[in-house]
Formats: structure tokens, sequence, C-alpha cells
């Protein structure tokens, strides 16, 4: 993933994906959340604004867009996906269903 | 990531785990661990996907300069656009698998990488842009629909993605025929000359029957596949028939019928040393369609280079206005 971005492309095969890699998020409509729609080569954060857009949003899918550097981001990993989520299995009562109401109440 | 040759009993755990997934209709991701054979039958499948996908936009591109009006000129350059996001959205799929895509390009370009035979066929008549609209990217879907379950979590993300699109490609296509069917006499005779060609190259699209398809079993057991070549192609033979009967066109097979007791049309056998000499290299167009993308690669050299040095011309001016003093700064 590293890149050299003032060099020309020795021959015509190295030329394209040298380049870094950005991942896309795409907002559908407002209000909802920015969404991973994939990922698109380019030099800078502009020409990957104008590839995502050209790639992912050709039918009017996607009101915003963010670009981020894919070597940015920090993801958990399945090796630890167990001790990393423990904290939440255990912890019932942070759901509604874990309180009782008497019979007859309509709390909501 | 990492695998050793030999087994240890942490490999074996990761292995069931990996293997409870998959007997549960369930995900593969990135970062999991995977076996290093579902590895490269995925980078393999997904990577000839993407290539079809841009090869595919060569016959096609053949009738731009040519269409007959200005809306079918625009549709089938929004379709041929659609085809090179569909190469996109799969390369960056396979890319996850950890190859890069310039290595998959390559491949391509050196001829080591196979694509969807059906387009080393020419595209002779406009009917021909008719016809893979509707029988290719027909047949595409029947597969797609299928791939968009696959175990793979990125291939099937980039399926469904597809799938929404491919719809349009293939009215596009329909809508093409049935102009050309309902037309002048000289129009018909293009359409059902154009059919005749078209028709079992499309059903050698689903590949070797089931019986002769060394990786199915393999892509079967994994869930990258659900359906068999065969199930598949029954379901486009199926599909499709009624729609070419609707434009009163036929089909060059004789022993096409109807079976009641299985619902399903039987169609005569294909002419499997066609698709082998095809899967090899001697189709009508192989050549040429590796000298167009290599060109197209070369030929695009200056426009990447291009885009590399405004990027750096753009990364100084900033750092210069970064290095400036405030006050300049400030009101700029």
């Amino acid at each position: 993933m590293t890149t050299a971005p003032n060099s020309t492309p020795a021959t015509p095969s190295a030329g394209d994906s040298q380049w870094p890699l950005w991942e896309v998020f795409t907002q559908e409509a407002p209000g909802a959340a920015h969404q991973h729609a994939g990922s698109v080569h380019a030099v800078d954060a502009e020409q990957a604004l104008q590839n995502a857009r050209d790639v992912y949003a050709r039918r009017r899918e996607a009101i915003s867009i963010w670009v981020v550097p894919s070597i940015t981001i920090c993801a958990s990993t399945p090796e630890d996906v167990g001790p990393f989520f423990d904290p939440a299995n255990d912890k019932a009562y942070r759901h509604p269903q874990f309180y009782k109401t008497p019979r007859g109440v309509r709390v909501f | 990531m990492t695998q050793t040759a030999t087994p240890s009993a942490a490999d074996t755990a990761r292995e069931s785990a990996f293997e409870a997934v998959i007997a549960d209709g369930g995900y593969i991701e990135p970062k999991d661990w995977m076996p290093d054979r579902y590895r490269k039958q995925l980078v393999r499948m997904m990577s000839q996907h993407a290539h079809s996908e841009i090869v595919g936009m060569l016959p096609e591109g053949n009738w731009l300069t040519r269409a007959p009006s200005l809306r079918r000129k625009m549709t089938l350059l929004a379709k041929v656009q659609d085809e090179a996001g569909h190469g996109l959205y799969i390369y960056c799929g396979a890319e996850t698998l950890g190859v890069d895509r310039h290595e998959l390009v390559d491949q391509l370009h050196a001829g080591t990488a196979k694509y969807s035979s059906i387009f080393n066929y020419p595209t002779l008549s406009w009917a021909d842009i008719g016809m893979i609209g509707w029988l290719v990217d027909g047949a595409a879907i029947v597969n797609q629909t299928m791939l968009a379950k696959a175990s793979y979590g990125p291939y099937a993300r980039a399926m469904i993605r597809i799938c929404k699109e491919e719809n349009f490609h293939k009215r596009q296509g329909y809508e093409i025929c049935a102009t050309l069917a309902g037309g002048t006499p000289a129009q018909r005779a293009m359409a059902q000359e154009s059919l005749n060609r078209w028709w079992w190259p499309s059903l050698m699209m689903f590949g070797p029957s089931d019986k002769d398809s060394p990786n199915s079993a393999e892509l079967m057991k994994w869930g990258v596949k659900r359906k068999s070549n065969d199930e598949l192609r029954q379901r486009f033979v199926n599909l499709t028939i009624p729609q070419g009967q609707a434009l009163g066109l036929t089909f060059p097979d004789p022993d096409l019928r109807y079976d009641e007791a299985t619902d399903n049309w039987e169609f005569g056998e294909i002419d499997w040393d066609e698709f082998w000499s095809v899967v090899k290299g001697h189709g009508p167009c192989n050549e040429e369609r590796l000298e167009a993308r290599r060109a197209a690669h070369d030929n695009g050299a200056w426009v990447r280079a291009a885009a590399e040095a405004y990027a750096a011309k753009q990364r100084a001016a900033r750092a210069a206005v970064a290095a400036s003093p405030r006050e300049t700064r400030r009101r700029s």
C-alpha cells in the first residue's frame, strides 16, 4: 500500500494501482448514515472523490460521499472478537426486555 | 491470514470454524481465516469475472459511433460505462483477498487470465447489440443473482450492486430486439440472423457441463456457487424461450421442446468442441480483444502520468501555503 506519488510509471502496467487505495462511504438520502460502498484507487483525495462518484453513484445513489485513505482505517480483528466484545455479553440489563412492568400497564 | 504448510491443531480448529460458517450459510469476510485454496479459487473466479466486464465493453463499444439514433447511442454509452463500473466493483472485491489490481490486469494483458468466452465473438450487425443485452446480460443476471448469495462477503456485495444495474442492460437489449423484430422484413431478418449466431454461445456462458467442470464441486462445497452450471443454464433457457417467442423469433435448435413433465425447455447438445476451442484462445476475436485492451492501457499511460503530476503539483502548492507566514494565509 506504499505509494511513490511523484514517479512516472516505468512501464504502462505499473501506472494505475501504485496509487493509494481509498475506501468510499456514501449517504443515500438526507438523514441516513454514510455506508461503506467499496474502494477506488486515486492519486489524491480530489480524484478519489471523482472516481467514487463515477463508480458508486451513477444512479443518484448518493447525496454525499466520503473517501478515506484505506491505510488509515483501524479495524478490530476476528481473532479478538471474543474478548473484545465480551463486555457487552453479560449486560442484558441494557435492553428494555430486562425490566418487568406490572401486568396491564402500558409503559410504551 | 498467514498459513503454515503443516496443519497444526490451531489450523484444524480454524478450519472447522470456517466450515461451520459455510455450513450455516454465513459469510466469510476479508480478515477471517480461510483455507488457502478458498482464497485462490476466489481470486481466480473474481478476477475472471472482473476481466469479463472490462473486455465486455469492447464488442459493444464497436457500435457506439454507429448507433442508429441518439437515444440508442446515449443508452449504449451508459451501459458500456456500467460495465466499466462492474469491473471496478469486482476488482475492488478481489483486492480484499490480498492481490493488487495491477497484478490481475497484468495477467489479463499477458493472456494468462481468462475472461468470458462470449466476448470473443464479433458484433457484426446492430442487432448484435440487442442480442448482447437480451441474451448475454440475461445469462449474466441468472448467474449473478446466484452469486449475490456467495459465501465471500465482498463478492456477494459487489454482485448485489451489479444485479441492481443489470436489469437496465437486459431491457435495453430486449427493446432493440423487439424494435427490429417488429420492423421491416430486412430488420426482422437482421434480428433473426443475429439470434442464430448468439444463441449457442450464450448457453456456453454457463461453463462446461457439470460432469466436466473441475472447479464447480469445490466452489459449491464452499458456498461460492449455490447452483450448478447446468441448473443455471436450464433456468436461463426457461426464462428466455418465451421472450423470444413473444418477438416471433425462432431459436436455432431443432431439438428444442417444452417438457410438460419437468416444466423445462429441453434443448439440444452444445458444441463443446467449439466451447473449448474458444476458451483455449482460438475464438474469432481472442487476439483482437487482448490487443485492444493492451492498446487502451498503453495509450492511457499519459493520462495516468498527468494525473500524478497534477496531484504532486497540488500537494506542493498546499505545502507552500502551509509554510507561509500566518498573516498572508489568513486572508487567502
